[in-house]
């Protein structure tokens, strides 16, 4: 007896997990940013042997080790939501996603738990190159843990170096150096780490202007300003260069989710970037979604076509020709996908037959059949459209993506100006007056949230209908168990974190007045 | 290099010291990491979030067999 999910339940848990993960992700780039902030710090500290540099050291430090054990294991309760609310998706992925996951953590608790220690309690204690080797343990720990997060989240939004076995009805990894170098994975990880990098610095930036607004701390504070211009222009180039080539590996890979960043239906050469635009109902439909249209755009000519082609003339597939097909370019349409799918899933449906049946040689037959690149290639890469029902659901929420990415973008733009301000009012040896400055620095603390934050939005809701690429849309992937207790957990969670938030918040600002002089 | 007892010494006393000389920040930090770990891994774990397929199934076997289902009838 198959029971068929309501969308309440799909919804809640959609919801659950996506409440989970923003709120990890408050605490952690956090973690990566300012790790590294405090690493470069004491390594100045240690090369010039000035205690400025250690005092300033120690202070950052506590403001990261704050953020860290508010943080920590915030992340494990996304793996009991695998476990309870995604068990079909966790059986299905098998070692794929657990082998990452396991090393990330034996990486965190050996790299980061020991480390860590050592850079807390062992001021004075051990040696001070030592105790410099942990600091940047500890920040190139952080960042690793990460890695193996991101090349499982990657293999969700391209699935490579597995087979499925219809046997165990899971996907085993075949080739574990395509999971670990999946392009979406090296993109994703210099682009996520990278958003920390920015995130961290911004942090610095504007605790230090609140200081130069307090007229106090005025050596810590501009010290820690150069330290996090300089950290944080590089880091904010990087975050625009990375989400280039990440934008290119995603026009290979999901080429839908990347139509829908740009709200391109039509696909065209000579394709322009949409810089700014605001998006209406138009009067046409595909199936029965409507197609957005812009009531207001500014474009970049031929751009759209040079980044993903190198060239203007490239040709960019709208929403339209990937859902529809386009046989001159070789574009498939969706219906052509769902029935490769349904063979696929029919050959499925033979294989549980013939063991039924004790057929072994049949059996046999089948799973050498999964095996096979080519019939993984025309057909079980499409195994997920067998449940799709319109072509037209495997469209994700165009405006969503579209405003997402580009509040994202925007704000990449915007963190590139600040730092560069920062560095040219410090060079001339103003900043502490511009106070308007100041303030802005101090609230634009916020705006690296938001766009990592985004960035998420539009990795997991562009990736819609989707949780495993083309393979498994969320609707199977979800357990049937009540939608009564996936609410209940939701508004726990709700409660616990923004408890752990306040707490963070209010011990950092505490922190923050009584300054280094503690 | 010290032998092992002296090894494993040094390392208690290292911890020991950093506990007990903890600043106020960290002595609090603590306490909310005890209450969170408690309400994850006693609270949430035991009471909201059993393995669904643990659960319900007693063998791999099983489990395969019931998200072959799924597989094969979702639409």
């Amino acid at each position: 007896m198959i029971d068929v999910p309501d969308l309440t339940l799909v919804d809640w848990s959609r919801a659950q997990f996506a409440l989970t993960a923003i709120y990890h992700w408050l605490f952690v780039p956090l973690t990566l940013g300012l790790s590294f902030i405090v690493a470069i710090m004491e390594t100045i500290y240690v090369k010039t042997g000035l205690e400025e540099w250690k005092r300033m050291t120690r202070f950052w430090m506590t403001l990261f080790g704050i953020n860290f054990a508010i943080g920590v294991a915030t992340g494990i309760i996304l793996e009991f939501e695998f476990g309870t609310n995604w068990s079909y998706y966790s059986w299905f992925v098998g070692d794929i996603f657990g082998a990452p996951l396991a090393i990330e953590g034996i990486l965190a608790f050996f790299l980061e738990s020991t480390f860590v220690a050592v850079m807390f309690f062992g001021w004075n204690k051990v040696n001070k190159k030592f105790h410099l080797v942990s600091t940047w343990l500890v920040a190139v720990g952080a960042s690793l843990s990460a890695l193996w997060i991101l090349v499982a989240n990657a293999w969700m939004q391209n699935p490579v170096g597995m087979v499925f076995n219809p046997e165990t009805a899971r996907n085993e990894m075949v080739d574990f150096w395509a999971v670990l170098f999946n392009e979406v994975a090296v993109s994703k990880f210099l682009h996520t780490i990278s958003s920390g990098f920015l995130l961290g610095s911004m942090f610095v930036a504007g605790i230090s202007a609140w200081y130069l607004l307090q007229k106090r701390e005025h050596h810590l504070a501009t010290r820690s300003l150069l330290v996090a211009g300089v950290f944080g222009l590089l880091s904010s180039l990087l975050v625009v260069y990375t989400g280039d080539s990440s934008a290119r590996t995603l026009a290979r890979a999901q080429p839908v989710k990347f139509a829908a960043f740009e709200a391109l239906y039509d696909g065209r050469s000579d394709a322009g970037l949409v810089a700014a635009g605001i998006l209406k109902d138009s009067d046409r439909k595909i199936g029965k979604k409507v197609v957005k249209d812009f009531s207001f755009r500014i474009e970049i000519p031929g751009f759209l076509s040079f980044m993903t082609g190198g060239n203007t003339r490239a040709f960019v597939p709208g929403i339209n020709d990937l859902i529809l097909g386009n046989p001159e370019k070789g574009l498939l349409p969706v219906a052509e996908k769902m029935r490769r799918g349904k063979v696929a899933q029919d050959l499925l449906r033979d294989y549980k037959n013939a063991r039924a049946g004790n057929d072994s040689v049949k059996m046999s037959t089948i799973r050498k059949v999964f095996a096979d690149k080519q019939f993984i290639e025309e057909h079980f890469r499409y195994f997920g459209y067998a449940s799709v029902e319109n072509p037209e659901d495997a469209i994700p929420n165009v405006p969503l993506a579209f405003y997402s990415f580009h509040l994202m973008v925007t704000l990449g733009f915007y963190f590139i100006l600040l730092f560069c301000l920062v560095l040219f009012l410090l060079f001339r040896g103003t900043i502490a007056k511009q106070r308007w400055f100041l303030w802005i620095l101090l609230f634009s603390i916020l705006l690296p949230y938001v766009a990592g934050e985004m960035g998420w939005v539009l990795a997991e809701m562009g990736r819609q209908p989707w949780i495993i690429q083309d393979l498994m849309p969320v609707s199977t992937a979800v357990s049937r168990i009540g939608s009564g207790s996936v609410i209940t957990t939701f508004v726990l969670f709700a409660v616990l974190f923004t408890v752990l938030l306040i707490a963070e918040v209010s011990i950092m600002i505490k922190q923050i007045k009584t300054g280094p002089n503690h | 290099m010290g032998s092992s007892p002296a090894l494993i010494k040094r390392v208690f006393r290292f911890y020991y010291d950093g506990f007990r000389s903890m600043s106020w920040w960290g002595k609090r930090v603590w306490i909310i990491i005890l209450i969170k770990l408690f309400i994850i891994f006693i609270i949430l774990k035991l009471f909201f979030f059993r393995n669904f397929l643990n659960e319900k199934f007693d063998n791999e076997k099983q489990k395969s067999e019931f998200v072959l289902d799924q597989l094969i009838n979702s639409k």
